[in-house]
């Protein structure tokens, strides 16, 4: 017996990997979170800039950008980076957070663009 | 001009490490060179692409197109590395000075290999939409003058560059005898990192759950925007606060992955595999 992974090898090892993959997408039924919080970024700035959410729960943030540049929003306390273009709205799923204050910023416009989540 | 010239180097630096890891561990292939050269243009252009198309790739899928699109990517890279690894572990002594010919070692190697400067590709796409949206919200938002922004992303570009060649160079200079264990183990962490990085996405987008986030917390201890805290994120995937699912990810990534090296390397001790 030889062994040779072949490009068909790979392939097929692909497939499966592939299918695996899709079979987690579907049995991990993605729970659609009721909890939806806005956010609004308008003139590089988040508005609120500090937004309260109940703890132990997952959570939809729903950003609207209302620049015309693209932001990212980014949080190193929360573990989420997400680019949202201008003039557009995008989700953002968080949580279940425990009790505490969680920081994010807009990282194209770090200066101004900055905000607190806080979780009770 | 010093913001823009971070969030350049932030970007570009995950790419160049992925790149000075694969242009080292490709040194044998034959015109290599115009492979990566292909790889970095065909990268940056499709990064031009998805930057104007953000939008739409955003809009997908009922709002987790970028994820989904950034997950795929990640997966795609992950299967990729996956078998050159496999590949060069049942190929590699041969490559490392056992060959036959030289002609052989440098046609297996091309064959092990070619797939890693798709890796690149797809490494410029993802980290060059992002630099490319950026400078564009820079240069439309007019808060700096175009010469800044050029010359803070040059800096950065540069800067990042700077640190991939440094890799690179510093790659070549180990011993051919442990040189494909070292690129193989480079490789190995570069996958296993990229698979955590997929489902970090994939938990963003609340298709996959996070089992328990974060697991750990070493943020105060090695935080995620130090410079230590960038290069081991970009060579291994250090997440200091990383989700559950992240970990079982990666962990099945690693072990998969070497169980595979490992049992393409065993039939070569055998004296299995016929040259």
């Amino acid at each position: 017996m030889k062994f040779k992974p072949s490009f068909s090898f790979c392939c097929s090892a692909a497939a499966a990997f592939a299918v695996s993959l899709g079979a987690m997408f579907f049995s991990a039924a993605a729970t659609a979170a009721d909890n939806e919080y806005r956010l609004i970024i308008q003139d590089h700035r988040f508005q609120p800039a500090e937004l309260v959410v109940p703890a132990g729960k997952k959570i939809r943030l729903a950003v609207e950008n209302r620049d015309a540049t693209p932001e990212e929003f980014e949080s190193h306390d929360l573990n989420r980076e997400k680019v949202i273009a201008g003039k557009s709205a995008a989700s953002i799923f968080i949580g279940p957070l425990a009790p505490g204050r969680y920081r994010f910023y807009g990282e194209f416009n770090e200066k101004t663009a900055q905000g607190v989540i806080v979780a009770q | 001009m010093f913001a823009t010239a971070v969030i350049v180097f932030r970007e570009v630096l995950e790419a160049a490490l992925i790149v000075g890891i694969l242009a080292a561990a490709t040194r044998s292939v034959p015109g290599r060179g115009r492979w990566l050269a292909g790889g970095l243009l065909a990268g940056l252009a499709g990064s031009v692409v998805v930057a104007a198309f953000t939008d739409m790739i955003a809009g997908m899928a009922s709002g987790i197109g970028q994820e989904l699109f950034n997950a795929g990517i990640l997966v795609l890279a992950v299967l990729m590395l996956a078998w050159h690894n496999v590949w060069m572990s049942s190929h590699g002594k041969a490559l490392a000075g056992e060959a036959r010919s030289v002609g052989r070692a440098i046609e297996a190697g091309s064959q092990g290999s070619s797939v890693l400067l798709v890796v690149v590709g797809l490494a410029v796409l993802r980290e060059g939409s992002e630099t490319a949206l950026f400078l564009y919200g820079v240069s439309a938002s007019g808060g700096e003058g175009a010469a800044a922004m050029l010359l803070g992303g040059a800096v950065g570009l540069l800067a990042g560059s700077a640190v991939g060649y440094a890799l690179y160079a510093g790659l070549l200079r180990v011993p051919l005898r442990w040189f494909f264990g070292a690129t193989g183990l480079l490789v190995l962490l570069l996958a296993a990192g990229m698979a955590a990085q997929a489902a970090h996405f994939m938990i963003q987008a609340d298709v996959l759950p996070s089992l328990a986030a974060p697991l750990w917390d070493t943020s105060s201890l090695l935080p995620e925007n130090s410079v230590p805290g960038m290069l081991l994120h970009g060579l291994a995937g250090y997440d200091p606060r990383p989700a559950g699912m992240q970990v079982v990810f990666y962990v099945l990534t690693l072990v998969t992955i070497a169980t595979g090296m490992k049992w393409a390397g065993h039939s070569i001790k055998k004296g299995k595999v016929p040259y």
